[in-house]
């Protein structure tokens, strides 16, 4: 059973992970826009070369 | 600004970092004296809109940089300071798309929506909490025991226990707030299951106990914060857009000074006796009396005439009325709350107080189930002690009644529904200002018109043009095309339409408030009314030429429809629904009107008072009334019908008054809204059935004590995910 001491950090610290990138996404405010981005990602505007 | 903001950043940089941030780039935007132009959109609906719209106002010199937003049906500008809002709205009409100015300062306010990610935060903090710990309860429930059972236990605690006192703050802060004014609602269960549960599985883990309801708790935070982010978001979208339609109209006149120069100023800071000068297309601030000029006025949006009334000097002007043609000196006689326009919003006042008695669905269903939870938990915790004298088991089982009983589904029985109806209804053009608009909608049984501005577009067209020799439409075309008069127009593009070109004339003069006169081989030649020309007046809208020689020629209008509104009306019909017709102007025009769209019912020349009263013998006899309207007459009515619709055309004061405002020019969407909104009422019928038959199975296993903790999470969430999907089926 020792093996739980190194599986519970891990899957507490991914899981912490997974928050944190969260978070991020939240503040940089990539939840304003749902039905655009999901749109936007068909257009082939940037296809070529990225947004400047 | 800078120096006011910096304390706050630093007092708290995890959580007013980001927006404060947003702030201080906006406030150097300014500083580099850039413009924020943002206009909404009604029509966007795809990729090709949103790549062809940037495309176009990025490719401006002046705009620096263009975003839309598809959710919100918006676009947000940066550009130079001497860009204009207006250049940018025909920039994008010339795309073929409507385009609505709104104000960037109401926007900025509503653009950070500081709730709804604080409340986002929250679920996913619950979220994450929730899975962790259901990793280690599953562990336990397939077979964990003794020493490794309570480190599972002990660790569940770890992660549950800040996480509740993070994530279940609004619960506990609502609750609180219900208990101190000795109220009972939806949160005080809530908090009383997380608590309880929480506290329990604390007292079993520390006895090296087999249960524990951990991961029910944040299961239970997450499923109802889940609910209350929907209901908050569609709300929070709603009155965004709400506020920034109010912030179309901006209050401005033009005051002249004593020696005769001009100032603009603030409508708030006019006073009786100023001499106000209103230019032709500009509205009257305040009501007064005219001192020079003359002009014609269009008052559709205060009576419902559509016929312009001759204005001249001694008239008395109402606030609200539109100058036409030549511009107006007024003198203030009633300023501020003393004007008729704000008399009209009195009686807004007293209808509405009737509106608030309709309790939701959802409140309903929590004033039985908030008293029946507590008793059904009470009964288990008293029955169990009374019978094994073992407060512990007692108190298990309670905690077990709460957390069953949760109003998981409840609570999102209603918001997912909502989130579904309301979004599907903002992608037809309409959006939902009222929270319990769409319940009302669906009760709906007579639908009531306004007719100038609602079912009509409250643009004339000429209807007689064929009846006309062409030589005298021509002449008619020279004279009308150079006024901006609303018949002239409508001439002018009939004229244009049927392939006409002007005919040679000079000297062409307007003459305020009468038409327009010119010279055509030495003979003066006249447009305009028919006291004027000397001519018969007419029963409908109409013009008279002068052609200098013979009798006058008429041309007669009639007021052109709306788009969609014959849809509408026969649609509305179709489904079973009375539909009348309401309106202030002449008789002559609203029989016309009625008998175009096959309306069987209506009322011509109706004062506002008695539309309110009409639509309040509805009710009293049991009909659930819809009113569509948009001008200032109508908004008593407005509020006085059990559920109202505006057009985003209409006067501020009406759609405050209405509980949904249809962003484009398009009335189709209504009769299908109704249609959407049964479907919608239908679904959260269904929702607390399903709630109610999870519970009738699941609270007996509870009382008598069957109930693990598996049991609990396995009733909570198919129950929630059941409801969910319920919901999305109205998509």
């Amino acid at each position: 059973m020792t093996i739980l001491a190194y599986l519970i950090p891990i899957s507490l610290f991914l899981g912490a992970l997974g928050l944190v990138f969260f978070v991020y996404t939240v503040r940089s405010n990539q939840y304003d826009d749902p039905e655009g981005d999901a749109r936007r990602i068909l257009s082939d505007e940037y296809d070529d070369h990225p947004k400047p | 600004m800078t120096a006011t903001m910096r304390p706050t950043a630093s007092a708290c940089p995890a959580c007013a970092a980001a927006p404060a941030a947003d702030k201080l780039a906006a406030t150097a935007l300014h500083a580099q004296g850039g413009a924020q132009i943002a206009l909404s959109l009604p029509t966007i609906h795809c990729s090709a809109c949103i790549t062809k719209i940037e495309k176009a106002l990025n490719a401006h010199p002046g705009v620096r940089s263009a975003r839309v937003n598809l959710t919100l049906k918006r676009a947000s500008i940066e550009a130079d300071p001497d860009v204009t809002a207006q250049e940018m709205k025909t920039l994008v009409e010339a795309l073929g798309f409507e385009a609505h100015e709104l104000d960037a300062g109401t926007l900025n306010a509503t653009a950070n929506d500081r709730a709804g990610r604080e409340l986002l935060m929250r679920l996913a903090v619950a979220g994450f909490a929730s899975m962790n710990v259901m990793l280690l309860s599953v562990s336990v429930w397939s077979g964990a025991a003794d020493a490794t059972r309570d480190l599972f236990h002990w660790i569940s605690a770890a992660i549950a226990l800040p996480t509740i006192a993070f994530s279940g703050q609004p619960f506990f802060r609502n609750a609180w707030a219900a208990l101190s004014n000795r109220q009972l609602n939806m949160d005080v269960p809530i908090t009383l299951a997380i608590v309880l549960a929480v506290v329990t599985s604390l007292w079993e883990t520390s006895l090296s106990g087999k249960h524990a309801y951990f991961d029910a708790a944040l299961a239970l935070t997450f499923f109802l914060l889940a609910g209350r982010y929907l209901d908050h978001r569609t709300r929070a979208i709603a009155r965004s857009a709400a506020e920034e339609l109010t912030a179309l109209e901006v209050p401005r006149a033009t005051r002249l000074r004593a020696d005769g120069t001009e100032e603009i100023v603030n409508v708030a800071e006019l006073a009786v006796g100023d001499l106000l000068l209103v230019r032709p297309g500009g509205r009257m601030p305040v009501d007064g009396e005219i001192v020079s000029g003359t002009s014609e006025l269009d008052r559709s949006l205060l009576t419902g005439e559509t016929l312009p009334v001759f204005a001249a000097e001694g008239q008395t002007v109402s606030a609200g009325e539109v100058n036409l043609t030549g511009p107006l000196t007024i003198r203030a006689s009633a300023v501020g709350q003393d004007t008729s326009l704000h008399q009209m919003a009195d009686l807004v006042a007293i209808a509405e107080s009737g509106r608030s008695r309709y309790t939701s669905l959802a409140d309903s269903a929590a004033k039985l189930y908030a008293p029946g939870v507590h008793i059904l938990s009470a009964l288990a915790f008293v029955g169990w002690y009374l019978y094994t004298f073992d407060m512990r088991t007692a108190l298990n089982i309670a905690a077990a009644v709460l957390i069953i009983t949760c109003p998981c589904a409840l609570g999102l029985a209603v918001p997912a529904v909502t989130t579904a109806a309301s979004g599907k209804l903002f992608r037809r053009g309409m959006l939902i200002k009222h929270e319990t608009a769409l319940e009302r909608l669906a009760q709906v049984d007579t639908v009531v018109f306004d007719k100038t501005g609602t079912l009509t577009a409250g643009t004339p067209e000429l209807t007689n043009l064929a009846d006309i020799p062409r030589r005298d439409a021509e002449l008619a075309l020279a004279l009308a095309q150079g006024s901006s008069h609303p018949l002239a127009q409508a001439i002018t593009r009939a004229a244009r339409e049927a392939g006409f070109a002007p005919a040679p004339v000079s000297d062409l003069s307007e003459v305020p408030g009468y038409g327009t006169r010119a010279l055509v081989d030495g003979r003066e030649v006249r447009l305009g009314r028919a006291s004027w020309i000397g001519a018969q007046g007419r029963a409908e809208t109409a013009t008279f030429l002068d052609r200098g020689e013979g009798a006058p020629v008429a041309f007669t209008f009639t007021d052109r429809l709306r788009e969609g509104a014959a849809e509408a009306v026969q649609s509305l019909k179709d489904a079973g629904k009375d539909v009348y017709l309401m309106s202030g102007d002449t008789t002559p025009a609203v029989e016309a009107l009625a008998e175009r769209l096959g309306i069987t019912h209506w009322l011509a020349e109706a004062v506002p008072a008695d539309k309110s009263s009409r639509i309040q013998a509805m009710s009293a006899r049991g009909a659930k009334v819809l009113m569509v309207g948009d001008g200032l007459n109508d908004t008593a009515a407005l509020a006085a019908a059990h559920v109202s619709i505006s057009p985003a055309s209409a006067l501020d004061a009406a759609r405050v008054a209405s509980d949904i405002v249809l962003l484009g020019s398009d009335l189709a969407p209504i009769a299908s809204a109704c249609a959407t909104a049964g479907a919608a009422t239908r679904r959260i019928r269904e929702n607390f059935r399903i709630a109610t038959i999870y519970n009738i199975i699941a609270v007996p296993l509870a009382m008598a004590g069957l109930c693990s903790p598996l049991i609990a999470a396995l009733a909570m969430s198919a129950s929630s995910i059941t409801v969910s999907l319920n919901a999305l089926r109205l998509r």
